[in-house]
């Protein structure tokens, strides 16, 4: 059996289609009226006015490379965000750490480590699937570059973006 | 200097104040009051970058659309899609000849053309405002601008009856179609929407009012069909049409489409102002015959209603949705067309009445 939906019942004032008009243009003037007296304030100013300050801590801006409390680069190249990264905008070239240095047990670290921005889609998976936790995602938004060659960036802008991290990994110190 | 050489002179020289100094600033700014007063009334901000409170905006557009890249796609008829967009600029802008605008001006009549058929020309120079859509629909030679123009061309000649039909109260009120006589007859009498100011206490002039607003309404509703503003605005319909008639159209020829429709609503306006709300007169201002200083105020008051009109076009566009098109033409020939024919019914009784 069909179902009979039931239509509703319009008042005379409601056919009559005038006064939703006029209450609708009432509501917008009230809109109108409340930004022009600047009494709504929902647009920030982008360049003049940012909200970094409220910017939450698990927001995903651009990836960097941290280096620990010994000035160490934190990456052991392992290449496990190299090959996580959806777009493919990890490059890492591995070097081996020669005997003599003090983190020779650590064996490699990374001689170039290059992300290039116009791939990266700031997943986050980088910073996820790190065991070393030297990937992070930063609160830095506004990349910019006037040519391809700049938006890629490399191990020291890295480094300069990602800063020191002070973490949990301990496992490459001298006493263990 | 001879009364013709005269003539000649003040004529050309309201034509160019009136077109370059009044009119196409006044459209262009009426491209940016449409972008704030939207953005206000949505809750954003619109333009504010371009000059102090974004008042530079029209002349980076204007600049913008002169550098942009003039396609004109090889299916196209050259000639009709070339003439199209000059066709719809034209007769909006004409029509302000006949509107008075101001009252004299160092004992110069501030109207271009002092006409006797006054709204007749008004209605139709009005008319070859179709003309433009309805060619830039078919030289298009595409599907979508096609059907604008249609939408177009059937929409305006139905609305056309009403808005004729609205105006005929007012003349069988004033007996003269010259619109410099409207004015002094509203000068004399109360403003249209007002018939019964200045005799307050008179029962004929307040049944007056029923009819006039009646009018007032149904040629206000009318005009903005006409001009093809929301609700209206079925010939353009971007979420229907792509743009509707101007789709083809790119750079400055697309620019003129978008400034013949700002025109004309102004000179709507300008017309809505001059039969309904007094022209330039306000109350307590005396006309330009008591120093040119009066005759200044007379033509910024009658901007100033002309402005306050077209905040009205653009509130109603950012508040209603558009009419289905079978709603619009049942508005147009099952409502607006027996009101105002009621209508005229009416406003006859009430004077016969008044004079028995």
């Amino acid at each position: 059996m069909a179902l009979a939906v039931p239509r509703p019942k319009l008042s005379w004032s409601e056919r009559l289609y005038l006064p939703a008009i006029v209450s609708g243009m009432a509501i917008t003037f009230k809109h109108f009226r409340n930004m022009l007296l600047g009494r709504t304030k929902v647009t920030v100013q982008y360049p003049e006015q940012k909200l970094d300050a409220q910017m939450p801590d698990y927001y995903r801006g651009a990836p960097a490379l941290v280096r620990d409390e010994d000035g160490r680069v934190r990456c052991v190249a392992c290449q496990l965000c190299e090959f996580i990264c959806p777009p493919r905008a990890i490059k890492i070239e591995p070097g081996e750490i020669p005997s003599s240095d003090r983190f020779a047990k650590v064996e490699k670290f990374p001689r170039e480590f290059d992300i290039d921005m116009i791939r990266c889609i700031f997943c986050g998976m980088c910073e996820e699937v790190c065991p070393e936790q030297a990937i992070f995602l930063r609160k830095d938004y506004a990349i910019t570059g006037l040519t391809r060659a700049e938006m890629v960036h490399n191990k020291e802008k890295l480094l300069e973006i990602g800063g020191v991290m002070h973490g949990v990994v301990l496992k490459w110190n001298e006493k263990k | 200097m001879g009364p013709t050489t005269f003539l000649i002179f003040t004529s050309v020289l309201k034509i160019v104040a009136i077109v370059f100094l009044v009119i196409l600033p006044m459209v262009s700014y009426a491209v940016y009051a449409e972008r704030r007063v939207s953005a206000l009334i949505q809750d954003r901000l619109g333009p504010n970058r371009v000059g102090p409170a974004g008042l530079l905006q029209p002349i980076a557009d204007a600049a913008k659309f002169l550098l942009k890249e003039d396609l004109t796609p090889a299916h196209v008829n050259k000639f009709y899609y070339w003439l199209a967009p000059c066709l719809v600029m034209v007769p909006a802008i004409t029509t302000i000849a006949v509107v008075p605008f101001g009252s004299t001006l160092f004992g110069v009549p501030m109207v271009i053309a002092d006409i006797n058929v006054g709204v007749l020309f008004v209605f139709a120079i009005a008319s070859l405002g179709v003309y433009g859509i309805v060619i830039a629909g078919w030289a298009s030679n595409s599907k979508y601008p096609f059907l604008g123009g249609v939408r177009s061309s059937s929409q305006m000649i139905s609305y056309e009856l009403s808005l004729g039909l609205a105006v005929i109260p007012i003349f069988l009120l004033t007996a003269n179609l010259r619109l410099t006589e409207v004015v002094q007859y509203q000068i004399d009498h109360g403003w249209m929407i007002a018939p019964f100011a200045g005799d307050w206490l008179n029962p004929v002039k307040w049944l007056l009012a029923i009819p006039l607003w009646i009018s007032f309404i149904v040629f206000a509703i009318a005009i903005f069909a006409e001009t093809n503003r929301l609700p209206f605005d079925l010939p353009e319909a971007e979420t229907e049409l792509v743009g509707g008639y101007h789709t083809e159209y790119s750079s400055m020829k697309f620019a003129l489409f978008f400034l013949g429709e700002y025109a004309a609503m102004i000179t709507g306006s300008a017309i809505i102002v001059t039969l309904f709300l007094g022209g330039w007169h306000f109350p307590g201002i005396p006309d330009g015959s008591h120093g040119w200083i009066f005759g200044l105020i007379n033509i910024a008051v009658f901007f100033a209603k002309v402005a306050a009109l077209l905040f009205v076009f653009i509130w109603v566009r950012f508040t209603l949705p558009r009419f289905r098109y079978d709603q619009l033409m049942r508005l147009g020939w099952v409502f607006f067309f027996e009101i105002a024919l009621v209508n005229i019914f009416l406003m006859a009784g009430i004077i016969s009445l008044s004079n028995a």
